[in-house]
């Protein structure tokens, strides 16, 4: 195996005195096959302040949703060291301090949207005005108050998704872990499920944590984009975006924003060529 | 998934059914001639041998090898109509002996086999220790079992209700187990995470996920379970001496030639079956609809 290009660099801004939500010290995981090891992710270093909107982009393999999962406490780390609020992910996760949204809704199909949103709450044992109240809240969040009372499958995936999103900010969790939350839905639904994701993180004011396959999506939503690379998985490049908080689709136009995703994409190239 | 897909209109449902039944009661009847030639031979030689005579008389013996559908409806209607349900006659008293033990056993069965899928899910040498012992006491024949288990309980004082039930246990945990096992472990790896996410306990990922995720596997058991059940409570009647039950009506009636009597216990049988079947679909279909299901 070839030596990774271990690209630390602290994400948050420089001189900033925000509190660190993650910090990841050279984390590597190796998966062991039948064909032999598998370098997940090899010499991570990443820092991520509170407030932030970082986003992981990558080819399939570089290891930009096991980092995240590592994170969720769902899969461990071989080596190096990783603290959530400043503690172990484990700890973290029995603490219940991030919401995660995966790929799919994982709706379950026997609950009603509400009793899917009210899912984490039963299972933490808030009392049932609560409930109630904090379904009420986070449906009318993703604009689905309407839907309280339908089932998964007669919502549109957009809707389906909107609702795992309302279940992920259920309880409240100041970090927000979403893995290519809409990779499967189409363009139009995807830009508008965008502008309400940005919207949400201006009133929420949540740390997230954003995995994702589209360029535009990364360049769009993100205060730092971490462009990684597969085989070995590590990170390639880390870029900050200056855009303001307020903005709309509109800013995906600008030179500003052309030369953000050209770095992506250079990026990307770059760690691509690796390969050959 | 519900009852709406399956209720075709009447009319496209009657006809091939009809058509089929009406087959079989032809071949049936035909059959009859053949089947009854011996029993038949010694009246007949008082007759001057004309088809319709043959005819008659292959349709109306007492002790026929095969009786005529007519006749097993009359002994059905006569031994349910005509007689106290409360009489050792009346064949509803024997469907009540044995559709006791029927569900008793499938309700003991039933917990049993669920217990067993729970534990085998949650403790992993389970699956390695206990999975092959449940499927090796499904190879024993149950009709060498079943004499052994109501002699060895009738020897400790248990007869009656009881030991027919167990042997009804013994059959139907079998298939609640195999279902169960497949239910609970059905949740895709998506929805078991996001319970991790929730540091959410064992017993919280069963009841909010595992046992709702595995209703339908557990339906689709409960209906294999209730009829082998009834089989179970059957064969348990056959080594007793048969006293009472669709069992004792069968041994019985095989012991005197009483044809009759065993094709309507067959009957009996086989509409009780179909009626605990249909039950288990209900109940299915309730479930279905109060969980949400797609009509």
């Amino acid at each position: 195996m070839s030596t990774p290009v271990a690209a630390s660099g602290s994400i948050a801004p420089a001189g900033s005195t925000r509190p660190r939500v993650v910090e990841a010290r050279d984390l590597s995981l190796t998966f062991t096959t039948a064909d032999g090891p598998v370098f997940a992710l090899a010499h991570v270093d990443l820092d991520v302040a509170e407030g932030e909107f970082v986003s992981f982009i990558g080819p399939s393999g570089c290891g930009k949703t096991t980092l995240l999962r590592i994170v969720a406490d769902l899969e461990q780390a071989t080596s190096g060291s990783i603290t959530v609020n400043g503690l172990a992910p484990a700890e973290a996760r029995q603490a219940r301090q991030y919401g995660y949204v995966f790929q799919a809704p994982a709706l379950y199909p026997w609950r009603t949207v509400e009793q899917n949103v009210v899912l984490p709450l039963e299972i933490m044992g808030f009392a049932a005005q609560e409930r109630a109240e904090r379904a009420a809240h986070n449906l009318a969040l993703v604009n689905l108050s309407g839907f309280a009372k339908k089932y998964p499958w007669q919502l549109s995936g957009g809707m389906q998704q909107r609702a795992s999103i309302a279940r992920a900010l259920a309880f409240d969790p100041k970090l927000l872990l979403m893995d290519e939350p809409f990779g499967a839905l189409d363009e139009m639904v995807r830009d508008n499920l965008n502008l309400q994701l940005l919207r949400l993180w201006r009133e929420t004011g949540k740390t997230v944590l954003f995995v994702t396959h589209s360029i535009l999506e990364a360049a769009f939503l993100s205060t730092q984009i971490v462009v990684m690379s597969p085989r070995p998985g590590r990170v390639i490049d880390i870029i900050r975006c200056g855009f303001p908080r307020e903005r709309g689709l509109d800013i995906r136009e600008s030179a500003e924003f052309l030369t953000v995703a050209h770095r992506v994409r250079e990026g990307l190239r770059a760690g691509h060529s690796d390969d050959e | 998934m519900t009852g709406t897909r399956r209720r075709l209109p009447p009319a496209g449902h009657l006809l091939p059914v009809a058509t089929l039944l009406a087959v079989l009661l032809v071949v049936w009847y035909v059959a009859c001639l053949p089947m009854n030639a011996v029993v038949a031979e010694p009246r007949l030689r008082e007759t001057d041998g004309s088809l319709a005579e043959r005819l008659r008389i292959s349709w109306s013996l007492e002790r026929a090898v095969l009786p005529a559908p007519h006749q097993i409806a009359e002994e059905v209607w006569r031994t349910v109509f005509t007689v106290l349900p409360t009489k050792p006659r009346s064949l509803l008293y024997h469907c009540w002996i044995t559709l006791s033990s029927t569900l008793l056993g499938f309700l003991m069965g039933s917990v049993l086999g669920i217990g067993l899928a729970i534990a085998i899910v949650h403790v992993r040498t389970l699956d390695k220790s206990l999975m092959p012992w449940i499927i090796a006491s499904q190879t024993i024949p149950i009709l060498a079992v079943a004499p052994m288990v109501i002699v060895v309980l009738g020897s400790i004082g248990l007869t009656g209700l009881v030991p027919k039930s167990i042997i009804s246990t013994y059959l139907c945990f079998f298939p609640v187990t195999i279902g169960m096992v497949k239910g609970l472990t059905s949740p895709e790896i998506m929805q078991l995470d996001l319970m991790r996410t929730y540091n959410a306990s064992a017993g919280q990922v069963l009841q909010k996920l595992r046992w709702p995720a595995s209703l339908p596997f557990l339906f689709a058991s409960l209906k294999v379970a209730i009829a082998i059940a009834l089989v179970g409570a059957i064969v348990g009647e056959l080594p007793t001496g048969a006293q009472a039950g669709i069992g004792a009506r069968l041994l019985n009636g095989s012991y005197y030639g009483q044809t009759t009597q065993i094709w309507a216990a067959l009957v009996a049988a086989s509409v009780m079956a179909a009626g605990l079947v249909a039950g288990v679909g209900f109940a299915e279909r309730v479930t279905g609809r109060m969980l949400g299901g797609r009509p």
